[in-house]
């Protein structure tokens, strides 16, 4: 593991984590609210249904319970947990293999879009400058939900914990297993997904 | 890291499919100079990299959905049943 600054959070984590240890129910009661949008979210990347990912949240708190005492505190808490969590949530959902080696490869972005020497033959048009507020909140929240429920399996894992979540791309490699290199792609792709969707909403 | 060919200037295709490689700090520094190099003589190009990280920045304003009440009761209970049990 790599140093890291002692940040605020990290230190309130690991405040909470040792009143877990010590049997706090309000600690227990605080570190599930901090995680638990982010599980949720995670799970379901993984298994059929909101009912079903709310149960692998469940059993994965009761795994952490009974296993707090033996976390070592080499990772973090949080990438212990989400580790836990995606262990259980495969084990539990569709098998990984699903459709992954067809979408998850090839460009970002289509072809189509640029000429035979590869300069742009449909540029992108000029919205940086829209209202980010007012954007999310004239429908493009729930039709960037929607294009994040669309990704692929993993592609939607990695950008729902590095972008939605703020995890570093160390971290997220631990928590799902993947390389550093197969990181960068499917987050590329994943990102590439999101990108459009927010183009196709300001210009439909 | 991907292998480019070495001195042929990029392509906007290249650049567009080596923005996250960018944006992660992955590039190698000759990769890096030929992607800002075609970026500073691209619009289209500066573009797309502005609405990708844009587009990062909106992701990350999804944020968590709030804890119903509900599931909170169900988080306190989950834990004092697994406190009382016989053996502990």
């Amino acid at each position: 593991m790599s140093l890291r600054r002692p940040d605020p959070a990290a230190v309130a984590e690991a405040e909470l984590v040792a009143r877990l240890r010590a049997g706090d129910e309000a600690a227990f009661v605080a570190l599930a609210r901090r995680h638990q949008a982010t599980m949720l979210r995670l799970a379901a990347a993984f298994v059929p249904s909101t009912a079903v990912a709310e149960e692998v949240v469940q059993d994965t708190w009761l795994a952490v319970l009974r296993g707090i005492d033996g976390f070592a505190g080499l990772s973090s808490f949080k990438t212990w947990l989400l580790r836990i969590l995606v262990n259980r949530a495969k084990s539990t959902g569709m098998s990984e293999a699903r459709s992954v080696a067809i979408e998850d490869v090839g460009p970002a972005l289509d072809r189509s879009r640029f000429d035979a020497t590869g300069a742009w033959m449909s540029p992108p048009r000029h919205w940086i400058e829209e209202s980010e507020d007012r954007l999310l909140a004239t429908g493009l929240r729930e039709r960037l939900e929607l294009a994040l429920k669309r990704l692929p399996q993993r592609q939607r894992a990695i950008v729902i914990l590095r972008d939605v979540d703020g995890l570093s791309g160390e971290e997220v490699c631990g928590v799902l297993g993947v390389t550093a290199s197969n990181q960068r792609v499917l987050l590329h792709r994943a990102r590439g997904h999101l990108r459009e969707a927010v183009e196709e909403f300001i210009e439909p | 890291m991907r292998l480019l060919p070495r001195k042929d200037p990029l392509v906007c295709q290249e650049v567009v499919e080596l923005v996250t490689d960018y944006l992660e700090g992955a590039l190698s520094r000759s990769d890096r100079r030929r992607f800002e190099a075609h970026l500073a003589d691209c619009p289209h190009c500066s573009e797309y990299l502005a609405q990708m990280r844009v587009t990062i920045r909106l992701t990350g304003r999804l944020g968590p959905d709030d804890l119903s009440p509900e599931m909170q009761d169900d988080l306190g209970e989950l834990y004092r049943r697994w406190r009382v049990p016989p053996s502990r």
